[in-house]
């Protein structure tokens, strides 16, 4: 049955019949795709979700060795104004001792201003040492209590089964005593 | 017929070790490829497919909105027209395909209750086919009445306060069952909340309706438009000859469908719907959905008491239950023997009487109750019933049928030895 619109004389596989169900076959392919792709798009964020992406910070309030905490897209990001000999302890580390290494000044935009995203790359717990009174671990940085990673004055991982350094949030410095986070 | 099961062809054994163990490959080639189907079926068989598939694209649409919707009084009416229509990517598309879909979905299931009415496709061996799409009718108007009422505009809460009020018109029982349906004294957010579970319920059970409706098409196959039982010989397989046509014909519905959600997607919407739901203010002029208005007609049409026992209020609730109670009976009250209304000269006549029965009952349904419009509802409603309950039992035994050809291929080749109706 199917072959008796096959002209004979024609070689198998470039019927007129083939052509035809090839272009059906793709217009509705692409046409699924289509239909498809609103739906998928739709669990994307929303506009109300992104126009909330960004988070701005007075750092006015901070004093020199204070660490506070702020929330950016629903995570805490830690904001720690160093002391000199904070910065002096993440600059003296050779990059050869770390796990994830990485110089403190790729790490700060400012030296006196570190700002990293407060999640310990393990599996997703907030560390200790944003507070005073909590322990900051060994490298006076943060530990993460849920199973023991402990990360420097930089944010760097040091011991423990973290694979990467904390997270950086983008960000930029608006005024001297503004950021401006996302 | 389902009785005679053919195996697929199998190219992986995978596939086929599956099926040897779970069937559902077999049963999925038998009804959707080998499926013998009358040769001669017309485009008004093609409703019935495109209704199948508007329930796969209602469904998918509404589990993407249920994921941006907030079920609470306080919040439904933003939720939908300010976080979905604006914020959310594709919010306003996927809305209004789902929005309009219920229109479209009502007027393909409208046009494949008529087809089965012209051709007689309720008539034995298929009373439980016709039965079960009227189940899956009630559940529609359920389900599509919810779903109104879910984005909390002041239509939607005042459909839900009249529909929901016509339980009130039982005798006794009627004012403790209204407020048992709201949840409280009045349509409130307990309305809403339990509406919302159920709309989102209903349409799980009406595609297993769907189910047994197929199941029961294909016990005897479909009917066709002479309404003759046919040989094999005058069957093809579904696919591809059937799978084409439904195509061909989607790609035409989609055409109708894009038209109103691109071009006119608020054509089916109150304008009072853009405003949030309010208990102090009715609407001044109610009206349901288009698709409700033939039953809202016969509703407002009973503004008489009836026989000084039954109230105005509960004979308007009757009747309209009673237009969709009496197509349950339909198989029974329709007497003649013969199916199809091409060999019916005179039922032909008076089916078409009852499609503009039906519009013109839809028209008094839009407009006030009052003066000219009531009148028609009142003689509408009238010859809807006559026409189920009188002329359909009278006229099967008194009609003369034309002459029944015995096969597809009879009236051409033999053209006039012919069957008389049985």
């Amino acid at each position: 049955m199917a072959d008796s619109a096959v002209p004979h004389d024609q070689p198998a596989g470039s019927s007129r019949r083939d052509f035809l169900e090839l272009v059906a076959w793709s217009t509705f392919g692409v046409g699924t795709l289509a239909a498809i792709w609103p739906l998928i798009d739709s669990l994307n964020p929303s506009a109300a979700v992104l126009a909330v992406a960004t988070t701005e910070v007075d750092l006015e309030p901070i004093e020199v060795g204070q660490r506070v905490t702020v929330m950016w897209r629903g995570k805490p990001v830690f904001i720690g104004r160093r002391t000199e000999e904070e910065i002096e302890m993440a600059r003296a580390v050779s990059l050869d001792e770390l796990r994830d290494p990485e110089p403190d000044e790729a790490r700060v935009q400012k030296p006196e201003w570190l700002i990293v995203i407060g999640i310990c790359t393990h599996l997703g717990c907030v560390p200790l040492g944003n507070r005073s009174g909590e322990p900051r671990g060994q490298w006076a940085g943060w530990f993460c209590p849920c199973h023991g990673s402990h990360y420097d004055t930089a944010g760097r991982i040091r011991k423990g089964p973290a694979p990467r350094n904390l997270d950086l949030p983008p960000y930029r410095f608006v005024s001297d005593t503004q950021v401006l986070i996302g | 017929m389902s009785t005679e099961l053919q195996q697929p062809p199998f190219k992986s054994g995978v596939l086929r070790w599956i099926d040897e163990r779970l069937p559902v490959l077999t049963w999925a080639y038998n009804e959707l490829v080998v499926y013998p189907a009358p040769k001669n079926l017309n485009y008004w068989w093609n409703f019935g497919s495109l209704a199948g598939i508007i329930l796969v694209v209602q469904i998918v649409t509404g589990v993407i909105l249920v994921m941006s919707y907030t079920p609470h009084a306080d919040l439904a009416f933003d939720s939908v027209e300010g976080y979905i229509m604006r914020d959310v990517n594709w919010g306003w598309l996927i809305r209004y395909l789902h929005a309009n879909g219920a229109s479209m979905f009502f007027a393909l299931v409208y046009i494949h209750m008529f087809r089965g009415l012209y051709y007689g496709s309720y008539k034995k061996p298929r009373e439980l086919l016709w039965i079960l799409g009227v189940i899956i009718l009630l559940l529609m108007m359920a389900t599509a009445f919810m779903g109104y009422v879910l984005p909390w505009g002041n239509m939607s809460y005042w459909a839900a306060t009249v529909i929901t009020n016509l339980f009130s018109a039982i005798p006794l029982v009627g004012e403790p069952l209204v407020t048992w349906l709201w949840g409280g004294f009045t349509v409130a957010n307990p309305t809403l909340q339990r509406f919302f579970s159920l709309h989102y319920l209903l349409p799980f059970v009406i595609f297993a309706v769907v189910f047994l409706h197929i199941l029961a098409l294909h016990q005897f196959g479909s009917n066709n438009p002479l309404g003759i039982d046919l040989s094999k010989k005058d069957k093809i397989p579904f696919h591809p000859y059937y799978t084409v046509k439904d195509v061909f014909g989607l790609c035409v519905f989609l055409l109708v469908y894009g038209y109103f959600v691109f071009y006119a997607p608020t054509a089916f919407i109150s304008p009072t719907n853009f405003i949030p739901a309010d208990p102090l203010q009715t609407p001044t002029h109610i009206v349901p959905e288009w698709y409700f208005l033939p039953f809202y007609a016969i509703l407002r049409a009973i503004t008489f008491d009836f026989l000084w026992i039954v109230p105005a209020k509960l004979g308007g609730v009757i009747a309209m239950f009673a237009a969709i109670g009496v197509l349950f009976f339909v198989p029974w009250l329709d007497t003649s023997k013969v199916r199809s209304a091409r060999f019916r000269p005179i039922y032909k006549w008076f089916f078409w009487l009852l499609v503009i029965d039906v519009l013109v009952l839809g028209w008094a349904g839009a407009n006030p109750p009052e003066g000219w419009y009531l009148v028609a509802a009142q003689l509408g409603t009238l010859y809807y019933f006559a026409h189920f309950l009188v002329i359909m039992p009278v006229l099967g035994k008194i009609e003369r049928p034309l002459p029944l050809p015995t096969s597809l291929s009879d009236p051409v080749l033999r053209g006039t030895r012919s069957q008389t109706a049985n």
